[in-house]
């Protein structure tokens, strides 16, 4: 039998496929959270690559902020209890999880087991999320996943003083304006959510080996940033956007 | 893992009868023509009660309207028609917004307009700039008590004799307003009272250090507002006696209000999110999580018999204290309530307390060994909270409190 984890986010849903041993056999992504059509896009996907029919499924876990609306799910799991759960199992040992995803940072700590000890979120803004890095490669007229690319061609960081994504949204385009480079302005954002995650994850107790998830550990650049910040090096997989959907899945498969 | 019988609650009823008639006779009172003040929750009120004085509380006033669900048009009002940024307190907001306009959208809580006020700021500086401004825009006179925060753990006589000194003129001002002379006698009356009614709250709040306990945390975000506005009352005094021998009763039948496994027990720090009560109580209750453990509890229990010992009790406040002894409070509370985790609310319209939260919060889990979680919200308006984002945490509360709870087997 297989075992199917979902995680319906706030701009992408996640859908992993388990065997019964934990092994990913099929994921799925599509832009899009609850109310939309991507929970079944995404669920097809992981269905269609791991060669599975619905009715080989033999438990699903729903996560994230739409897991209540997952009407499939046979059970649901907070998305930081399954990003504990997956990071456990894509980084044996782990015990400090970072986690940015589209609307919140999270920072968990993993006991010696792989079980969420405690954890600390963001605050209700958008700062320091996902969701800012997409309102600068707006600004920029980029593709969030070229920010990388910006920052590694930066001389040096300007400063973004403002934490508030409007502020900060304005700062860049007035250093833009004022003939700063592209470049290092995008180096300068890299910083400021840096700066904030860093804080997050201080405030916890950054306990190593330290791994990070979510779409934003894929910015290779902005991650180099933050291990120099935190002083630890940071794992990453190229799965860590699905290590939500992933920890579902296990629970799927442990229940 | 405990299931008591569910029960509900008579005395509560009593109790909710009291605050209920603290704005019922003030009406009345407006009506016949007699003076009313509005009261700031931790004012001396042993002082204007002892000179006969019909006092409301304008912060249980707006608890009561944004849990009524008017809160935001209150807000709106004072930000749209009277320019207060938003940024400032939603109690203050409700409370200016009530005083322009008299009434509320739908008859939330009503009360009596004031001849005067009464301010006093160990529980908010922002009560300052909010008399102020009620005495400005109404044109009556204040009473102004200064009780600095205290930046050492215990109150010394310096603070003593600068508090009982402004005790000393609050009356001869309150002499001079109402044309009346202090009656000291009835004042040490007051007082008596005002202690055995502290002390019967805060035995009604210990009775969720019973495991499991024998009603629901959230009924003390309730019950307080008698504990805050009718303290030196004989009702109140009967009212609460009536409450714990209820909870005796409940001990003694297996009974609680809470419905339902009590699964885990958690500390609630902060004043609660009135607009979303429901919401806030209903996701730990199906949870099977119940508050045991808050500091609601001694912040409105008072024991004195004069001036300078009141004076001392009034610097104590909890929210007037220093970072060590109030966390040392919230630990020995947490204890008492022998709880499993805690959930402290950063509160946006209490921007100076809860700015302590992080700090206490940490030092809290690191000393107890226990999950302290934090949420954003508001205690008045509705526009400064999500509900899922409230969900989330608390569910990884509970799943870390699970997970503990499974290792303690």
């Amino acid at each position: 039998m297989f075992y199917l984890g979902m995680d319906v986010g706030s701009t992408a849903t996640k859908c992993i496929v388990v065997d019964g041993s934990g092994t990913i056999v099929g994921k799925g992504l599509a832009r899009g959270g609850a109310g939309t059509k991507a929970p079944a896009a995404a669920e097809a996907e992981a269905l269609a690559q791991a060669q599975v029919s619905e009715s080989e499924i033999e438990t699903i876990c729903a996560t994230g902020y739409g897991r209540h609306l997952f009407d499939q799910a046979n059970m649901e799991k907070s998305e930081l209890s399954c990003h504990a759960k997956g990071a456990s199992r894509l980084f044996p040992g782990v015990r400090t999880v970072i986690d940015i995803g589209g609307q919140d940072a999270k920072v968990l700590r993993l006991g010696v087991g792989g079980s969420l000890e405690n954890f600390a979120m963001n605050d209700k803004c958008a700062a320091g999320t996902g969701r800012f890095l997409d309102v600068m490669a707006g600004v920029f007229g980029c593709d969030v996943s070229e920010l990388s690319d910006y920052d590694r061609q930066s001389d040096h960081s300007v400063s973004i003083s403002s934490t508030c994504t409007v502020f900060a949204e304005s700062e860049v385009i007035s250093k833009l304006a004022s003939g700063e480079s592209i470049y290092d302005v995008a180096a300068g954002v890299h910083d400021s959510v840096v700066d904030r995650t860093a804080g997050l994850a201080n405030r916890l107790g950054i306990v190593p080996p330290v791994a990070m998830t979510g779409g934003v550990a894929l910015n290779d650049a902005l991650r180099e940033r933050l291990e120099k910040k935190i002083g630890y090096p940071i794992q990453t997989s190229e799965l860590a956007q699905f290590n939500g959907a992933f920890g579902a899945a296990i629970y799927a498969l442990e229940a | 893992m405990t299931e008591l019988t569910p029960a509900k609650s008579v005395a509560g009823k009593v109790v909710a009868a009291v605050a209920n008639n603290v704005y019922e006779s003030a009406i009345e009172a407006k009506k016949n023509g007699e003076k009313i003040a509005w009261i700031s929750s931790n004012f001396p009120q042993e002082i204007p009660t002892a000179f006969g004085l019909h006092c409301v509380y304008p912060e249980s006033q707006a608890a009561a309207i944004s849990a009524k669900g008017a809160g935001q048009t209150m807000c709106e009002h004072a930000e749209n028609e009277l320019g207060l940024s938003n940024d400032i307190c939603a109690y203050a907001r409700i409370s200016q917004a009530y005083a322009d306009l008299g009434k509320c959208p739908n008859g939330e809580r009503e009360m009596p307009l004031p001849d005067l006020v009464l301010c006093c700021n160990n529980i908010c500086d922002c009560m300052f700039k909010w008399y102020e401004n009620l005495a400005r825009t109404l044109n009556i006179p204040i009473v102004m008590i200064d009780v600095p925060f205290n930046n050492k753990f215990d109150v010394d006589d310096k603070r003593i004799k600068y508090i009982r000194g402004q005790f000393d003129q609050a009356i001869k001002q309150l002499e001079g307003i109402l044309g009346q002379k202090f009656d000291e006698k009835k004042f040490e009356e007051v007082c008596k009272i005002s202690s055995q009614v502290g002390e019967e709250w805060l035995k009604a709040t210990k009775y969720l250090n019973y495991k499991p306990a024998p009603y629901k945390g959230f009924d003390l975000f309730n019950h307080m507002a008698v504990a805050t506005m009718a303290r030196g009352q004989k009702e109140s005094l009967e009212a609460f006696k009536e409450f714990n021998a209820e909870c005796e009763q409940f001990i003694k039948e297996h009974k609680s209000t809470f419905k339902g496994d009590e699964k885990h027990r958690i500390m609630f720090e902060g004043i609660a999110c009135w607009p979303y009560l429901g919401v806030t109580y209903k996701t730990l209750k199906n949870m099977g999580v119940n508050v045991t453990s808050c500091v609601y509890g001694p912040s409105f229990a008072f024991t004195y018999k004069n001036l300078d010992e009141m004076a001392a009790a009034y610097a104590s406040m909890p929210n007037a204290t220093n970072l060590e002894r109030a966390t040392q409070l919230r630990e020995e509370l947490c204890q008492e309530g022998k709880v499993d985790g805690g959930l402290v609310h950063i509160n946006r319209s209490c921007k100076m307390w809860s700015s302590f939260m992080p700090e206490m919060a940490r030092r809290i889990s690191r000393d107890l060994d226990i999950p302290v979680v934090m949420f954003d919200g508001d205690q008045s308006d509705p526009r400064n909270f999500s509900e899922e984002q409230y969900v989330t945490r608390v569910q990884g509360l509970v799943e870390i409190m699970d997970s503990n709870a499974k290792k303690g087997e």
